[in-house]
């Protein structure tokens, strides 16, 4: 086309006013520019987040005179500096194994509680507290864990003691307070519920009515109809649930920090006071700690961030992988 | 295995609302009957309370009697799970469950039923397949998701699934509804042969299907919009086709309305 | 009972007794699941008095444990197994439902007697300037202040960011730029509190920063903004395409577009996932122990100088360990709680009241 003319100039403009596609370009232009700033800047945070923690971490661990992972000690300040995670990962670990072991059945339960067996009139108030707890401040449940939790679960600690004590995990080999792992576990449990029920119970709430129908018209009872319809459906969902409270609980300070009478030993005796975590012990530490001991934590901090991006990521690979499979989309 | 149905003075309600309003009818063993009628008029309602599925819906609830050779349905001490084990159901979509195999989709009610060997479980399995007209076309895929079917397939392996358990009734809502042409035909031919065998009633919005398939066709409409749905006449297909005796019959099939 | 005609294979014994064309069955009262709670808690509470359990909890879980088996028995006697197994589920899912609202409801009621009785306007309206931690006086009101300017700051920042993020993701999101900003934002919220007061304190470390609420703020930000993001990403989502094609086919631009039709159909959800965020960080502690150190002097200045907050003083009070610090502590709580749950409260109730109409 041989014209001189630019392509989209109207032949003949019928209103006056300037092109409203020219400013409409423009405008668009800074809009899209700053909402995409907004994404690179999360990504520059995200990624400055990982440099600048390796880069502290680097600074502290060449120093270390013990071995970063195997030591059973946390001393920064001391000459020569020793300090080592090794305690702080498997307390870490074991509490928040303990509270996923207590909460995820008991969170798939009140889910499904509330999606098909409650009555209809208290399905919805009890969701919508259930969903209120999840706000309650973990601080909130750190003070109420360390005043009226521990003196409860006393008797707990006894029993299982006494029954169980032959499993040597339940044996209570030190007299105290029950400030131990297995407490702290507890109260993650009790912290992270809510937020596995709220997500189990979307995805049982999106099982498709006919999948529930065929099930109950083949003359299955409330049960197997759950058992048939509602679990398969909902596999991929009570994983990603759980693995969102596994990474609270693997991240949990407060609550931790105030319940928990720390110690640098690793016992497998989780009624026995003593062990630590790893947000825990910087919540501890920092007060004491000078600059190269803040260091430290840092770097105890990053093997953190590292544990919870995995566990994250392979919450998001199930759950991938399940999608494919089931094509329960459709 | 066929059993006849006495349904007398039925009410059914959402709530407060009354869906349907006094039915009575008989639906003979060892034939089809469909259910015809507008958009609304009750009869996939009117469907759902002959094996108590009805009550599974939030707010509903049955009022009057469905005697399944002697025995009502509805009587106090009768557990609606056993009433959906003796009553099979096809539902409009095809609905398999999506997370298992064929072969375990067919054997879910047996297996809920009680404890089978490997060997009379394949046995039921391929005479429910070849029942529903499916084994040759998955015999060789057994162990693959049921939800990797056609959608014709997938009806009739519903349909397989439904006749494992030897069911005394088969219910149809709509099956055809959601399915092309060709499968629509297959599906008919196949209850054509099921009848040899169950009570079976199909609801259906198309005409044609119901003059092709059934033996009595029960006519359905309401009084208004919001106004409950009624039986208005149920009789031999050829006479409802030909030389309906009521008005409002007439009107709906020769198309006047709905 | 005549075999049916075509060649039947013998069926097994099907598992539930009597004829099979029998439909009627014993099945227990319906009220009866209520009787068994009634004598399992009853037992319970007996056999833990005579073995002079002290603990609740133990009373609480031999009656449950007797709960559950009493009813699968008694099923399975009068009706069968397959009942008794639903009817066992069922148990459990009450007992699930009431295991976990027993600490729930303690934690609220305890905040609650525990925090009244501290709580009044002198608490409100004083620092902790002078007192001594055995004292029973002082207040939470330099802490407010704290967590105010600290949230307000957090919540300038984060909600814009997040808002235009999502605004991208949902509107103009394609190809690897967009998946890579949805990937991370997932990875932003699993990162634990504490991890982001590190690397806040990391930045301070290399420029030497001293606290101040602002760092709190940048570390709460961190926290907040893929809340928000999430959130206002659904509400976008919810928007209907129509809406969109609309305004398009109109000759106004996408970006008016979004401006005026996008976000304010959405303008409801948004503001309720904005003020879960803030609840939700409103009652962090780990960043501000690392990174605004507390301060028992009013500080109004988020800008210089160590502040305290809600949650720090909760934490501070508790470790002072005596019983005026123990109330002050629970008074604080209890007035956090009130702030965090206002705030849900408020937010949705607008949620409810703006919610835009998607048929759920």
């Amino acid at each position: 086309m041989a014209s001189t003319t630019p392509i989209d100039t109207p032949p003949a403009p019928p209103v006056p006013r300037p092109s409203p596609r020219s400013t409409g370009r423009m405008g668009d232009k800074i809009f899209l520019g700053l909402s995409r700033g907004s994404g690179i800047l999360l990504l520059v945070i995200m990624a400055s987040i990982a440099v600048f923690l390796t880069y502290r971490s680097v600074l502290a661990i060449s120093k270390d005179e013990g071995n970063f992972l195997t030591t059973f000690d946390w001393n920064p300040a001391g000459d020569p500096p020793v300090f080592g995670i090794a305690v702080l990962l498997f307390g870490t670990v074991v509490s928040s194994i303990i509270a996923m072991v207590i909460a995820v059945p008991i969170a798939v339960g009140i889910a499904l509680f509330i999606s098909h067996y409650a009555p209809r009139k208290l399905a919805a108030p009890i969701a919508y507290v259930v969903d209120l707890l999840a706000a309650v401040p973990s601080i909130v449940y750190g003070i109420w864990g360390a005043l009226v939790l521990v003196p409860y679960l006393e008797g707990l600690n006894l029993w299982l003691d006494q029954f169980f004590g032959w499993t040597y995990i339940f044996e209570k080999t030190e007299v105290g307070v029950a400030r131990s792992l297995f407490t702290v576990g507890i109260l993650l449990a009790i912290m992270i519920l809510p937020i596995v029920t709220s997500v189990s119970r979307e995805v049982f709430l999106q099982v498709p009515k006919m999948n529930e129908e065929a099930a109950l018209a083949l003359g299955a009872t409330r049960w197997e109809v759950i058992r048939l319809s509602v679990l398969p459906f909902g596999r991929s969902g009570i994983i990603s649930a759980s693995m969102l409270g596994l990474g609270r609980a693997l991240g949990e300070t407060m609550a931790v920090a105030t319940v928990l009478s720390p110690s640098f030993l690793i016992s497998l005796h989780l009624l026995n006071p003593g062990g630590g975590t790893f947000a825990q012990n910087i919540a501890a530490k920092f007060g004491e700690a000078d600059a190269f001991g803040r260091d430290a934590l840092i770097a105890s901090g990053l093997v953190l961030f590292v544990l919870t991006l995995l566990v994250n990521g392979a919450a998001r690979l199930i759950i991938a992988r399940r999608k494919e499979y089931s094509g329960a989309n459709a | 295995m066929a059993k006849r149905i006495d349904i007398s003075g039925l009410n059914a309600f959402y709530g407060s609302h009354k869906a349907i309003e006094d039915i009575s009818m008989t639906v003979e063993p060892r034939s089809v009957t469909a259910f015809i009628g507008p958009s609304g008029c009750g009869k996939s309602t009117f469907l759902r309370t002959l094996n108590r599925m009805h009550e599974v819906t939030p707010g509903g609830r049955v009022e009057g009697k469905v005697l399944l050779d002697d025995e009502n349905l509805y009587d106090a001490n009768v557990d609606p799970v056993t009433v959906r084990r003796t009553v099979g159901m096809v539902f409009q979509r095809p609905n398999p469950f999506p997370t298992m195999s064929i072969f375990d989709n067919v054997a879910a009610g047996l297996r809920l039923n009680g404890s089978y060997r490997k060997s009379e479980l394949n046995d039921i399995v391929e005479r429910s397949l070849r029942g529903a007209n499916l084994w040759n076309e998955v015999k060789d895929r057994l162990n693959k998701p049921g939800s990797g079917l056609s959608g014709g397939q997938q009806q009739r392996l519903c349909i397989a699934r439904a006749i494992a358990v030897e069911p005394q009734v088969l219910l149809m809502d709509e099956p055809c509804s959601a399915l092309d042409p060709i499968s629509t035909l297959a599906i008919e031919d196949l209850i054509g042969e099921l009848k040899e065998r169950f009570t079976i009633v199909i609801v259906t919005h198309n005409m044609q299907q119901a003059a092709r398939v059934s033996d009595r066709t029960a006519f359905f409409n309401l009084a208004a919009v919001g106004k409950p749905g009624r039986l208005i006449e149920i009789d031999e297909t050829e006479r409802i086709f030909s030389n309906p005796s009521v008005q409002a019959t007439e009107d709906y099939i020769s198309g006047r309305f709905g | 009972m005549s075999h049916a005609p075509t060649g039947v294979i013998e069926r097994p014994t099907p598992a539930s007794p009597g004829p099979k064309s029998s439909l009627g069955s014993r099945s227990l009262p319906r009220l009866a699941p209520l009787g068994f709670a009634v004598v399992s808690v009853a037992l319970g509470v007996g056999v833990s008095l005579a073995a002079g359990w002290e603990s609740r909890i133990q009373w609480g879980l031999i009656s449950a444990l007797l709960f559950l088996a009493i009813s699968y028995v008694a099923t399975t006697i009068v009706e069968n197994q397959r009942q008794a197994r639903d009817r066992l589920a069922t148990s459990v899912m009450w007992v699930c439902f009431l295991v976990a609202v027993v600490p729930l409801a303690s934690l609220l009621w305890t905040t609650i007697v525990r925090g009244s009785e501290r709580l009044d306007g002198y608490f409100l309206t004083h620092s902790m300037a002078g007192v001594l931690g055995s004292e029973a006086s002082g207040g939470v009101y330099h802490a407010l202040i704290g967590t105010l300017e600290q949230v307000g700051i957090a919540t300038v920042i984060s909600a814009p960011l997040g808002l235009l993020t999502a605004v991208y993701l949902v509107e103009y999101g394609k190809g690897s730029l967009a998946r890579a900003v949805t990937f991370f934002v997932d990875v932003m919220t699993g990162i634990p509190s504490i991890v982001a007061g590190l690397f806040i304190l990391s930045i301070m470390l290399m420029f030497s920063l001293e606290p101040s609420g602002l760092m709190g703020a940048l570390a709460l930000t961190i926290l907040m903004v893929p809340v928000v993001v999430r959130s206002t990403e659904e509400m976008l989502k919810l928007v209907p395409n129509e809406l969109r094609e609309a305004s398009l086919a109109l000759g106004i631009p996408k970006w008016r577009t979004i401006l005026k039709v996008v976000l304010p159909t959405a303008i409801g959800g948004i503001t309720t996932g904005v003020m879960l965020a803030i609840a939700r960080i409103a009652g962090e502690t780990a960043p501000i122990i690392l990174l605004v150190f507390g301060s028992q002097l009013i500080n109004t200045n988020p800008f210089e100088g160590a502040q305290s907050s809600l949650p720090f003083y909760i934490y501070e009070q508790y470790r002072i360990g005596e019983a005026a610090s123990y109330d002050r502590a629970w008074a604080a709580a209890l007035v956090l709680i009130a702030f965090v749950m206002i705030l849900n409260l408020v937010a949705r109730g607008i949620a409810r009241w703006k919610a835009p109409k998607t048929g759920r």
